[in-house]
């Protein structure tokens, strides 16, 4: 049977600035299974990333988790001090940053980079084990071992990500959050990549959560998919599902306003309008100002994220029709 | 679209375009090594019909780009150019005569966060290039600017004439971007990824906006691109290049439906397809791209080719050939 690894209970994380209170995140619920992957889409500013990072507890200092729980195998780690997430950290779950060039120590080699994180961890047995553990790694991701005693610099961007997927997995967590892995890179690139993310996952069964603004790779590497607006999650449920039947009218926006190359040359819809301003978010259902079917209840009530059959899940008080 | 009705007259036409930049490895070394970022291209656009440029970064794109509107000058070859009736080589101008071919001739970047200058106002943004043109006095050139902003869809203009960049969002910046670029009302636009920076729900109104105006105004875009989705509604026809050449040509809708260069077919099948249940074939194309430095005398595509025989490395670079119907591939092998 499946084993739930996440489970995120109502969560709502804000931001303090000097201009006001930033609702980044706010009563956000999922749960992600074993061997399972999902993606969370959105557009910038709509809290994906903030989830993530609020996953991984790598919040800077003027963020705060106002409410909610999120279960990691079972243990809360909202309430965990910094010293036991430390632990869990990397070793439980881990992350694949956005920008790899950046995610790269440039000074040191990028072998000795996994090797440190596997010594924090204390999975450093002998200096041998330990590198051939990094050599089995390289050749997970497709990179040749031989490249772990070179510097970032010597990478190209295709390569410099494979090393920070490899450092990901170095320390052999549930679940991996891959934040924008190919937003940088070239189709061809990001085709292959993309094939070998999903060939690894399947390999070790782990569970994947991939953040992108991009539907069309959210739709060909997950199984299951959150639509975020304005910090808070409007759709939950299966890719097919919600690219198939999507009930919030903004899931629905992003779907006709979103070009392909392949079947017919459909005319593309725009949103009107622009995503809100978080520090003074709009009543009621945020999406409302932009929402071609808002009523009075819109802009009064949040409407409630719940099931409306078949796992899934929307927050809008006049769903589309599933059909 | 109605291409077949009327025949239009080219507006642009490039010829043996080429543009190779020096690689010096020291202060007083003479260079012997060039980048062929752009190495002899052809192509023609006709009138109110966009052309869009799309290829992997390092393909030479945004080069072309930038030698259409002399932001770059071309090593050899010739840019020709319909400028009310009569036909110049862009290549050779200079001095007042280069300002002037501006007025026909604008460019839109990719990133509306480094394009504008953070200490003018949008209407310094927009008015600047009618002071630089000398059109209008201050009374005509503050209602042109206003009229701008509306046609860009930033309205009531009075609200947004006194802003500074920062106190815009990014599809806003975009627009008076575009503002600044249409208010000379030129023929030909050049605009370099204009909306890969911008969010999908925004992206797709600034698309709208600038079909629009191109219709309105008749101006004709060269719409330089890595995204073919994006490529396929902002083009009537499509441009393939692949380290400084263009390996396919034809309209936009036959290149996406029959690709006939192996090059184009694997970058068509790498492109993610926004449905879950759709299946891609896997790209047929090895290894990664190159850097164009001193290319040797064969198919540039050669090394990744899956076809590639012998004829592809003992001739040089094949030339631009029509196929049928005005679809134009540049492989020994189709």
């Amino acid at each position: 049977m499946s084993e739930t690894v996440l489970r995120v209970d109502d969560l709502t994380m804000h931001y303090t600035t000097r201009a006001g209170e930033v609702s980044a995140v706010n009563n956000v619920s999922f749960s992600l299974q074993r061997g399972q992957s999902m993606g969370l889409v959105g557009e910038s500013g709509c809290g994906k990333t903030s989830v993530a990072f609020s996953l991984m507890k790598l919040l800077p200092d003027n963020a705060h988790i106002k409410q909610g729980h999120i279960y990691l195998n079972g243990t809360d780690v909202v309430s965990l001090r910094e010293e036991d997430m430390r632990k869990l950290r990397w070793s439980k779950i881990s992350m694949v940053f956005q920008a790899a060039m950046n995610a790269l120590n440039p000074v040191y080699k990028v072998g000795d980079q996994i090797l440190e994180a596997m010594e924090t961890h204390g999975l450093v047995e002998t200096l041998q084990s330990a590198r051939e553990h990094i050599a089995s790694l390289f050749e997970l991701v497709g990179l040749d071992p031989k490249l772990m005693d070179q510097y970032p610099h010597e990478y190209s961007g295709g390569m410099r990500q494979r090393a920070v997927i490899a450092m990901a997995l170095s320390c052999n967590p549930d679940i991996i959050i891959a934040d924008e892995p190919t937003t940088a890179l070239d189709v061809i690139v990001q085709d292959a990549l993309l094939r070998e993310m999903i060939e690894l996952q399947k390999k070790l069964n782990m569970s994947m959560i991939y953040i992108s603004h991009d539907i069309a790779v959210i739709a060909e590497v997950t199984e299951r998919i959150g639509v975020m607006y304005a910090g808070r999650m409007a759709e939950f449920g299966s890719a097919v599902e919600i690219f198939k039947h999507p009930l919030h009218p903004y899931t629905f926006g992003l779907m006709s306003s979103f070009p392909s190359i392949v079947g017919e040359k459909r005319e593309l819809v725009s949103l009107p309008g622009e995503p809100p301003d978080l520090i003074n978010p709009p009543s009621g259902c945020r999406f409302h100002p932009r929402c071609p079917y808002a009523t009075e209840i819109c802009s009064q009530q949040d409407p409630e994220f719940k099931d409306l059959g078949g796992d899934h899940y929307v927050a809008c008080w006049h769903p589309l029709e599933a059909n | 679209m109605c291409a077949d009705e009327v025949v239009r007259e080219p507006l642009v036409q490039v010829e043996g375009l080429r543009k190779l930049f020096p690689l010096t490895s020291g202060l007083f070394a003479r260079s012997s090594d060039y980048i062929h970022a752009v190495d002899g291209i052809n192509f023609s656009i006709r009138d109110g019909e966009s052309l869009a440029l799309v290829g992997e970064s390092g393909s030479g794109k945004t080069t072309t780009g930038k030698l259409l509107v002399r932001l770059l000058d071309p090593t050899s070859g010739s840019i020709r150019m319909r400028i009310d009736g009569y036909e110049r080589d862009i290549a050779k101008l200079r001095g007042a005569e280069l300002k002037g071919y501006r007025r026909h001739v604008q460019m839109i970047f990719q990133d509306p966060y480094e394009s504008l200058n953070p200490r003018r106002t949008v209407y310094d943004t927009i008015a600047e290039p009618l002071v630089v043109q000398g059109i209008g006095d201050i009374a005509e050139r503050e209602q042109l600017v206003a009229h701008y902003l509306e046609l860009v869809g930033l309205a009531p203009p009075d609200t947004f004439m006194f802003r500074f960049p920062h106190e815009l969002s990014g599809g806003q910046r975009q627009r008076v971007a575009i503002a600044r670029a249409l208010v000379v009302v030129p023929s030909f636009v050049v605009a370099d990824e204009p909306t890969s920076m911008l969010d999908v729900s925004i992206r797709t109104g600034i698309m709208h906006l600038m079909q629009n105006l191109a219709d309105q105004m008749g101006v004709t875009y060269l719409y330089i691109t890595h995204d073919l989705a994006v490529a396929r509604y902002m083009s009537n026809n499509l441009a393939v290049m692949y380290l400084g050449k263009i390996v396919e040509q034809a309209e936009t809708e036959e290149v996406l439906a029959k690709p006939l260069h192996p090059y184009t077919k694997a970058l068509l099948s790498a492109v993610p397809v926004p449905d879950p249940e759709f299946k891609r074939s896997i790209p047929d194309i090895k290894g990664s791209i190159a850097k164009p430095i001193n290319p040797p005398p064969r198919c540039r595509f050669f090394d990744r080719c899956p076809l590639a025989e012998k004829v592809c490395e003992e001739n040089d670079h094949p030339p631009l050939e029509d196929k049928g119907g005005g679809h134009y591939v540049a492989c020994y092998l189709v």
